[in-house]
């Protein structure tokens, strides 16, 4: 009972921190979805991480690692340092400044903007949604499924979930982005040093050492592909290296970008970035892989880390470390349960009236009743609906997301994209979403046991769509392949073949030159106001 | 404003930082470890993670030379312009 004690002491502080939160903020959606894009330089670091980083950081990637071994760590791990910090520093920086500059607080106001249509914008956000809502029921989920677990199936599921849900609803609700961001500081910290301790603490147990058992699996013939990579196909691997371009895409991180206070806070982060992943990633695969010998036979192996931690460590400790894994769940969710929020307030409620009815007051009213309503339907949802589908939803939302960096990529550095070639994007995405849906259930039947080569779900087609035991393969890659680059192909053509946006709007986002930026004044204020008023009567939709 | 600054980068060091950033990521593929377990690095990392764990510090280095050289400086004096809201497109 000692780990849920420490749990729920650590649930009450995040309460806390959210509600100290609240008395600073001022009723404003800037305030309440941005901390007023105020966020500094180290606290943006790991707000931003845990943003990204999930419970299956620690549950799934040692789980992950106790089924397919050391490979994971370059499939996922690494590849995501590589990538997400090249996104944050190319992208991230760009959406601070148009952020900074213009006023956007989405992508979706900024890709209205950008390409002067609000049909472009609502058919992004539409999608962005679909996409997100299933990760932030999952994180529900998953938040339910540790304290049962951590507790010894004391604290029932449908208490966890409700336990999780009540507290980021608190926090988010109470405390906007600043709350969310305060405690991502203690719990980036917390799920930081996670790694680090539970290395220590079971090295310190585990009879032999470590280089004991490793030297076993890798000379037992059935165990050694657990520390190469015999049964991860070439293919495989490299197209999980664009499975991070989804990152900058996930509207939860975009808005992390608009809330930095200077640009340079991005410096230490995309720096600090890739170390930070090893610092939770390699500790927990290597623990996974060693989880093959010291726990075995698990039918989840996703709980391997939680049995380990059971069996080595003492009572006290790991409720501490149960409390590094809810960190990791919360962290996201509550990124993810605002980022809603905030989608809807303002691509939704202001963009369509709400705003000029309600005022500023109103929209963070509005943005509060959101919450609660999303997160209690959102817990309602988890506990009535099998977690496989949620699974199967994020795992192609990271493919959809990825499949639209093109887009966001062209409204930032491309003058002559348009809206025409981002829809065509999207709806290439869309309609590969439904594919692989379709494909993956229809061939769920024939899925080929471990060790076995893949399944072609069409034989007449040969080798073109074929089932591995957890993905849809295409000629042997994954779909975010063909999504990512038929994504950014027809954005080149679509965009060429349609016309541009109006000169002033280019000029807008590509002619303005710091240098020469004066402080604001009525007479740069009224001259913005003409140009927007062109810019209104120029707008059309699709 | 998404421009890089006046004075721009220079051709050789943009081309050099492409340069690094494509030998980076090919350095990822790391086929030549796929079927090898041995040497235990530290007498117990199999070699393949050991790789791939320095491959992080490789690529955090590599960050680090992206800020300090091709850093978007021109933005760090980025103002508001004014805060239109959302609905003004």
């Amino acid at each position: 009972m000692i780990p849920v004690v420490v749990v729920c002491v650590y649930l009450a502080i995040i309460a806390v921190i959210g509600s100290v939160a609240f008395r600073k903020g001022k009723q404003n959606t800037e305030d309440f979805f941005l901390a007023n894009r105020t966020i500094g330089a180290m606290v943006f670091f790991l707000s931003i991480f845990a943003t990204n980083m999930t419970a299956f950081a620690i549950l799934g990637s040692s789980g992950q690692a106790y089924r397919q071994g050391i490979g994971i760590y370059g499939l996922m791990a690494s590849s995501s340092g590589f990538v997400i910090p090249l996104t944050i520093f190319f992208i991230g920086t760009r959406l601070w400044a148009i952020g900074k500059r213009f006023g956007h607080q989405t992508q979706v106001s900024f890709f209205r903007d950008r390409w002067e249509c609000s049909s472009i914008g609502t058919a992004i956000f539409a999608l962005s949604v679909a996409m997100l809502v299933p990760y932030m029921i999952i994180s529900i989920m998953g938040g339910g499924r540790v304290l049962s677990d951590i507790s010894g199936g004391r604290v029932a599921y449908w208490l966890g979930c409700a336990v999780v849900a009540l507290v980021v609803t608190m926090n988010v609700f109470f405390g906007g982005m600043r709350g969310t961001v305060w405690v991502n500081i203690f719990q980036t910290i917390m799920f930081l040093l996670f790694g680090a301790v539970a290395v220590a603490v079971i090295s310190h147990a585990l009879p032999g050492g470590f280089g004991e058992y490793i030297s076993k699996i890798a000379a037992n013939p059935k165990t050694r592909y657990l520390v190469t990579r015999d049964r991860m196909p070439e293919r495989y691997f490299w197209s999980y290296t664009l499975i991070p371009l989804s990152s900058i895409m996930f509207p939860h991180m975009a808005i992390m970008c608009f809330a930095a206070r200077k640009v340079t806070a991005f410096k230490r982060t995309v720096i600090l970035y890739p170390i930070a992943i090893m610092a939770i990633w390699l500790p927990c695969i290597f623990l996974g892989v060693l989880g093959t010998q010291t726990v075995t036979g698990l039918k989840n192996p996703d709980g391997v880390l939680l049995h380990m931690l059971n069996q080595y460590a003492p009572v006290w400790l790991a409720g501490i470390l149960g409390a590094g894994i809810i960190s990791a769940v919360m962290g996201s969710d509550t990124h993810q349960v605002l980022a809603v929020s905030t989608m809807f307030t303002k691509d939704i409620f202001a963009f369509y009236g709400g705003k000029d009815k309600y005022g500023e007051k109103g929209s963070v009213y509005f943005a509060r009743a959101f919450i609660l309503v999303v997160t209690a339907v959102a817990y309602v949802v988890a506990l009535v609906t099998p977690e496989s589908i949620f699974e199967l939803a994020v795992r192609f939302a990271f493919s959809g997301f990825a499949a639209m960096s093109p887009v966001m990529i062209a409204a930032l550095f491309w003058k002559r994209s348009t809206k025409w070639g981002a829809l065509a994007s999207t709806l290439w995405v869309a309609g590969w979403l439904a594919l692989t849906w379709y494909l993956q259930r229809l061939s769920d039947p024939m899925i080929p046991k471990p060790g076995q080569p893949p399944v072609q779900i069409f034989p007449q087609l040969g080798d073109l769509f074929q089932r591995t035991i957890a993905n849809v393969t295409i000629h042997g890659f994954l779909p975010v392949v063909p999504m990512v680059f038929g994504s950014a192909l027809l954005m080149i053509i679509v965009s060429l073949l349609t016309r541009p946006p109006s000169q002033a709007t280019i000029d807008k986002y590509f002619s303005f030159d710091p240098a020469n930026s004066q402080p604001r004044t009525e007479a740069s204020g009224l001259e913005s106001r003409g140009v927007r008023a062109q810019q209104q009567s120029a707008t059309g939709s699709l | 404003m998404l421009r890089h600054n006046k004075s721009g980068m220079k051709p050789c060091r943009k081309c050099l930082l492409t340069v690094m950033v494509v030998a980076v990521y090919v350095l990822h593929q790391d086929f030549w470890n796929w079927k090898k377990a041995e040497p235990l690095v530290f007498g117990f990392l199999p070699v393949g993670l050991a790789y791939q764990a320095g491959y992080s510090i490789l690529a955090a280095v590599m960050m680090a030379v992206l800020v300090k050289f091709d850093w978007p400086a021109h933005l760090e004096t980025i103002e508001p312009e004014e805060h239109s809201g959302d609905k003004e497109t």
